[in-house]
This record gives C-alpha cells, structure tokens and sequence, in this order.
C-alpha cells in the first residue's frame, strides 16, 4: 500500500511540473480555450485508473505466457483484457468528465452555396460551346464507356456456367446404380428396418453431391398410396426419396415416427429449417410448411445378392425449387 | 521547441492542412446520449477489423479433407474439411485463439444490434430528413452490407451449422425468377453442394477484403456526409435553432468521452468474447450436406429471414410443370427488398407526403410526429413478429406452445398488430402533445402570476389599497 501512494505521488508531481510548464505561456494573450481550476485529485483518479490498466495489461500477459498452449483459461484472457480497457475507459471518462475544458460552443449551420452552384452549371454550359452535336456526342459517349463497362465485366461470368443450367439437373442416379452408405458399403435390403430412416448414396459418386444424398425407410407395402406408374418402385416397402428439401435444399433430418399411431401424426419426413413435413406413404407429398412440391422419389430393386439398387432416376429435379425445376432430371453426373 | 507547434508547422506547410484540422477540432457534437450509438457501432467495426486480422492469420480457407487429431477429443479422428479444422484449431489449439474467434463474433453481433438501434434513432427523430436523405441511404446500405458480411463470416467455418445457412442461402438465391439458377451456378462455381472449387476461397476473399472495404468506404462516406452538413440538434432551448448549432467541440471536449466509449465498447466485447461462450462451433460437427440439425438457429440479425421463410404459407407460382416463383422468394428476398425499399424510400415518400420540402436541423421528438412515429412502429412490429416465429420452435421447446398454434396465431398478429399499433401509437403522440401545450399553458400562466406578484411586490405594501 506504501509503494502504491508512493508511486502515485512521483507520478503526480512529475505530470503536475510538465503541465505548468506548457501552461505560463499563453496566460497573457486572450485564450480560445477558457481556463478551469486544477483538479489535483481527478488527476490522482487517472493516475490509479491507468495504472491498474497496466497491471491489468501486465495479467494478460502472464496469463498467456504461463499456460500451456492448449489449455488457455479463456475467461481469464478475456477478463484481463477486458478490465484493461475498461479501465482505459474509465481513466478518460474522468479527463472528459473533471479535467478537460467543458465548452458549450455555438456554430452556423453550413449554408448552401446558390453561386456556387450556378457558376458550376455557367462553366460546364460555356465550356462546350463549340460543340454543335451534344445529345449525339454524349451518346456515343455512353455507348462507348458502357460497352467498356459491359467488356470489362465479362471475365466475370468465368466464375461459372451461365446460362447452362443442365448442372443443377445432373443425377448420378441410372438403373443398376447401388446404394452405398456413409462409408460405401452396398446396403442390403434386409437391413432396412421399419421405424428409423438410412442415408444412403449412389455408389462411386462424391457423397456431398446433392442429386446422390437419398433417404431411405421402410413401410407397409399395403398401406402405400404411391402416384401411377411408381407400383413397383418400393420393393418390398423399402422407399427411397431425395434427402434434400424441395423448399430450400436443408436435409431431410427429421423422421418422424410415431410410437402411439392411434394418437399421433402419421409418419412424416421433416426438414429441420422451416418445417417442411413430407408423407412418404403417398411419394413424399407436401402435407406442412412452406415447401411447394413433393421430394423426388428414386425407384429401387433389389438385385439377386439382396443389396438395394436404383431402378432408374428420379421421379423431379431434385433440390431447392427453382425456375423450370419440375421437369424431369437428366442423366450424367456433375464430377 | 514546442511539442505540439512543431510538428503542426512540419505537417501545415507540407500538406496546408492547418485550416481544416483546426475547424475539425472546433466541430461541435450536440450533446444527447443517442447520438453515441452510431459511434458503438463503429467501434464494433474497429474491433471486427482488429480481431478479424488476427482471425486472418490463422484461418486456412480450403475445403479438402483431412482428418482431425487435436485437443478436442470427441472430434478426434474425424474427417473434416481444412477450413473447419482450422477454426476449430484456432478455439483450442491456438493460444488466445477462441478468446479473439469469440469476441470477433460478438463484435458483428453488437455491431449490426448498434446500427439497428441507431437507424431507429435517425428514424423516430426524423434525422433523415433533408439535407440528410444521403446519410440515411449510405446507413442503409451499411446495415445491409453488414448483414451479408457476417453470413459470410459464420459461412466460411463450415461446420454444420454454417452449412446448413449456405444450403439456405443458395436455395434462396435459386428462387429469384429466371436468374436464380444462373446466378447461383455463378456464384458457387457448380451445384451447391459441393459448389464448385474456388467457391471457399471466393467466399474468403469477400469476407476479408471485398465486404471490409465496401464497409468502410461508406462508413467514411456516411461520416464526411454527417460532418459537411453538421449533426441534428434537439430543441432543448430557445438557443438551439435550425441555423446555429450549439454543442461541445471534438477537441478538448468531446475526444475523451468518445475515445472513452472505444474502450468501453472494446472491453464490453473481450469481455464477452471471454467469459460468454457463443457459437461453440465444435460441438455442431463438420458439414455435410446431407445431415441438419433440429433446433438450428441463425445469428441474431438473420432470425427475420428465417421467421420470414417459415411463415410464408405454401406458394409458388406454378405454370403447368413449370415453377416460375419458387416459395423462398417470397420470405427470402421479397419481404427484405420490400423493407430495405420502404425505408430507403421514405424521406422523400414523407417529404411528399406533407409537403415538407424544408431543411431540418432539430431533431423531432418521437411526439412530434404522430403519423411517423405509428407508421415506424407499426413497421418495426412487423419485422419485429415476423423475427419473433423465427424463434418459434424454440418457443415450443421452451414453453410448449405448439408450432402450428403459433403458426397461426403470428400469421394473424403481423396483419392486425401493425395497424393497431399504429392508431394507439397516433393517439399516444398526440395526447402528450397535448399535455405538453397545457404544460406550456400553465408555465406561462404561472410566470405571468409570478411577475404580477413582483409587479404588487415592488409597489409596496401601502400603494396597492
């Protein structure tokens, strides 16, 4: 505690003979900014304020030098560094609040300039007068920096395609195309069981490609109400939907499968992100949320191993809806 | 020798700069505690930057894969993507390296919350109003700017939850009639996911060097606008008036107090950034396209376009089997375009409205304009319902309330809220205008009584029988 008031003190008297030194010179002249009486004790405050900053700077480092790398105390950094700002803070808020010169001052508004203004508009009319085609001139003039502009722009469209949309068509979906899981093992029918739901990609293809990503359930073969033509696309009651959302491309996290039937919803496939609730006994149509058309269902058969295979492609365009999006998808994929 | 002559002749004859610096330092602030929120939000940025460096240094921006082996056991051996890894090594690998990741965070949160603030502060004191409409549209493109810049910025960890906002992002991209599709192959090189090869890095370089710049190229704009045209006032005295401004100068006064709150702001920030955890990035795991999370929330500033997309009743204009408008549109880009030009437009829109062409240096109070006043919060009560059933499933899980109940009810309120607001608001304006005119009324009587008093006072006792 001595040192402390001791320290401050030579600070203080130290601070205190540099400021009367700048300060004598110009008490004769009439000042532009008006005096204040001394406040020694606010000075005092700043004093002890910015040097518990610098031991609160000084923590920070300590704390950072002592602990091993991979276990940093983070709320002690944070608390350090914090104080010391903090403390910085507070020392200025004493300067503005009891040492600094507290003026009231008053001002013009800035006015506007009407010579000004019609000197610009004089200069820039004289300045072409001996040019008999103005309208024309300028014209070709845009028409030039447009061009330039338009020129210039160009390279941009190498970032990608433009106006070959056939990407966001492409599926890597045929028939005889295995379904592999996440660690592209062929899945065998006989291990889809009912009341869970199994990722599952085409085999060979970059599993983060979208058309490949399916999610595949098991229910009641008698109890589906497929759309014509797809009598045989689930064999066995095995069914397998494009796992991303027709909404906005989230995947299809959410099964849901009621413990209680006789009470609770039927079964759905859910998009986490805005809700979009799909019923997979009727091709995943729309039965909630804001999602515009059903989730495109991937025939399947089981081959003579017993392992689950694409029996063509999808049923739509799969992913988040965009202009055209219902036409049927193409072959072919995007690697 | 003087220490602070010298110099300023050294810098005076080589740049002639003497005139300006010292008009600058004679630059008067008004002196109300709202007009320091626009300053919060640029210490927010001082931060953003300041941290954002450091982040720089040891971020790597490439999305091969590798595999994990580090501190953070329950992510060991996992295969991740080198941008995930490195962040994640950065929160604990690095030394003082989540401390700068959170408070960096942070910062872009209080940064946006600061410009939000401060718009409805420009906006129910009608500060907006000529000669400052530009100022008002630079702040705009600020805000949005920002809003972007930060999408980016949790983007390119490329964790789950990240991932899940991209796939979002480019959905909603993909909505916008017939340029969806090419515009979004564009902007992710490829099909997202996976999106072409250069997309991480395209993404890196707006983050770090495009988004900034822009920032803060119209913040220097949007600070020599307000410094030309000088702040707004309120009408605190007869003194303050449309043609003189009265405040404290920037040097001596005002420089400690705003430097002050730089310190503040920062230490507010780092403190946050150390002792409140936000964003815990290895707890979501890695991306993958084909995996989402149940009770996946956005930062703050992006709950309106979630609340937006989940709303949105089922609707897409369909021709045949043709989409021509897919649903996101309508929450994703449509309801912040229509925001962003209401309130870009809306200077001139009251301007013609009222006829008031004038100039205005003093601020209104919220009272002082009835209509403006309902209208903004009316507006603001929609945005701000339509941000609320962003947070709907957190709402069922915290309350119980079930989600369609809540669907139903928030499809309702932000068509019948809004215009109620707006008529109570009106009302509540105009009613304490009028007990400020009877409060005047009575201060002048009571003057009048009181100076009657000193009039019978000076007369004397005797001469008033």
């Amino acid at each position: 505690m001595k040192i402390w008031k001791w320290i401050v003190t030579l600070l203080t008297l130290l601070f205190g003979r540099l400021m009367r030194r700048g300060g004598s010179v110009e008490d004769a002249e009439e000042r532009i900014v008006p005096a204040g009486t001394p406040e020694r004790r606010a000075e005092n405050l700043v004093l002890v304020l910015l040097m518990l900053a610098v031991l609160a700077g000084i923590a920070f480092i300590v704390v950072y030098a002592i602990y091993p790398h991979a276990d940093q105390p983070n709320e002690l950094l944070g608390l350090c560094l914090g104080l010391c700002l903090a403390l910085i803070g507070g020392a200025l808020t004493v300067v503005a609040k009891r040492l600094v010169v507290t003026e009231e001052l008053e001002d013009d508004y800035p006015d506007v300039h009407p010579q000004a203004q019609r000197e610009i508009a004089e200069i820039v009319h004289e300045s072409g007068s001996r040019i008999t085609r103005k309208k024309l001139l300028i014209g070709a003039g845009a028409a030039a920096g447009g061009t330039l502009g338009l020129a210039a722009l160009t390279p941009a469209l190498s970032l990608g395609p433009l106006w070959d949309t056939a990407p966001l068509d492409m599926t890597p979906w045929r028939p005889g195309v295995a379904l592999v899981d996440e660690n592209g093992n062929k899945m065998p029918a006989s291990d889809v069981v009912g009341g869970t739901f199994y990722s599952a990609f085409a085999e060979g293809v970059d599993p983060e490609d979208i058309a490949s990503e399916l999610v595949v359930i098991r229910l009641d073969p008698d109890k589906l109400k497929l759309p014509n033509g797809r009598a045989d696309w689930a064999p066995d009651g095995i069914l397998a939907y494009s796992k991303i959302c027709t909404h906005a491309g989230c995947a299809i996290g959410l099964y849901r499968n009621p413990l209680f039937p006789d009470l609770e919803p039927k079964p759905a496939l859910v998009c986490p992100c805005h809700y979009s609730t799909f019923d997979p006994y009727t091709g995943a149509s729309v039965i909630y949320g804001p999602a515009g058309r059903p989730l495109p269902q991937l025939p399947l058969m089981i081959d003579g191993a017993g392992y689950l295979r694409a029996n063509g492609n999808f049923s739509a365009r799969v992913g988040p809806a965009w202009w055209n999006v219902r036409e049927k998808p193409t072959y072919g994929t995007n690697e | 020798m003087d220490p602070v002559e010298d110099p300023v002749r050294f810098i005076d004859e080589r740049t002639a700069a003497a005139p300006l610096l010292r008009k600058t330092m004679r630059y008067l602030f008004p002196d109300h505690w709202s007009f320091l929120l626009g300053e919060v939000a640029l210490y927010s940025f001082i931060v953003l930057i300041a941290t954002g460096i450091y982040l720089a240094l040891f971020f790597d921006d490439s999305t091969a894969k590798t595999v994990y082996h580090g501190p953070y056991v329950p992510l060991d051996g996992q295969t991740m993507s080198a941008a995930y890894k490195s962040v994640v090594d950065i929160s604990f690998s690095v030394p003082a390296g989540l401390l700068i990741r959170q408070t960096h965070h942070w910062a872009a949160d209080v940064f946006v919350a600061a410009m939000v603030i401060h718009l409805m502060r420009v906006f129910f004191t009608g500060a907006f109003r000529k000669p400052r409409e530009l100022t008002w549209i630079i702040g705009l493109l600020l805000l949005f700017t920002a809003l972007l810049e930060g999408y980016l910025g949790y983007s390119l960890v490329d964790d789950l939850l990240s991932g899940m906002g991209l796939q979002i992002g480019n959905g909603v991209g993909l909505s916008i009639p017939i340029i969806g599709g090419p515009l979004m192959l564009l902007l992710f090189g490829s099909r997202f996911p996976p999106g072409g090869p250069h997309f991480w890095g395209r993404m890196y370089i707006a983050h770090v060097l495009l988004f900034p710049l822009l920032l803060a190229t119209l913040i220097g704009v949007h600070l020599m606008l307000i410094m030309a045209r000088h702040h707004t006032q309120f009408r605190e005295s007869r003194r303050h008036t449309q043609r003189r401004i009265i405040g404290v100068p920037l040097f001596p006064g005002q420089t400690p107090r705003s430097l002050a709150l730089m310190f503040y702001v920062a230490a507010i920030l780092f403190l946050l950034g150390g002792l409140v955890q936000i964003n815990p990035i290895w707890q979501w795991g890695p991306f993958e396209p084909w995996l989402a999370t149940n009770g996946a929330q956005p930062d703050w500033y992006l709950g309106w376009l979630i609340g937006a997309l989940r709303l949105m009743p089922s609707f897409d204009v369909t021709v045949g089997h043709f989409t021509l408008i897919p649903n996101p549109f309508w929450g994703g880009v449509l309801f912040p375009g229509v925001v962003l030009m209401v309130l870009a437009t809306f200077p001139w829109v009251e301007a013609r409205l009222t006829g008031d062409r004038r100039v205005h240096n003093l601020a209104d109070r919220p009272r002082d304009a009835p209509t403006r006043t309902a209208f903004g919060v009316a507006f603001l009560s929609w945005i701000f319902l339509i941000f609320a059933f962003g947070a709907a499933d957190r709402i069922l899980v915290l309350w119980g309330l079930s989600y369609n109940l809540q669907l139903y009810i928030f499809r309702i309120a932000i068509w019948v809220v809004p215009p109620i607001l707006f008529f109570g608001v009106r009302r509540m304006c105009r009613e304490l205008q009028a007990g400020d005119r009877v409060e005047e009324i009575r201060e002048h009587a009571e003057d009048q009584a009181e100076e009657h008093q000193r009039s019978l006072a000076r007369a004397g006792p005797g001469t008033a029988r």
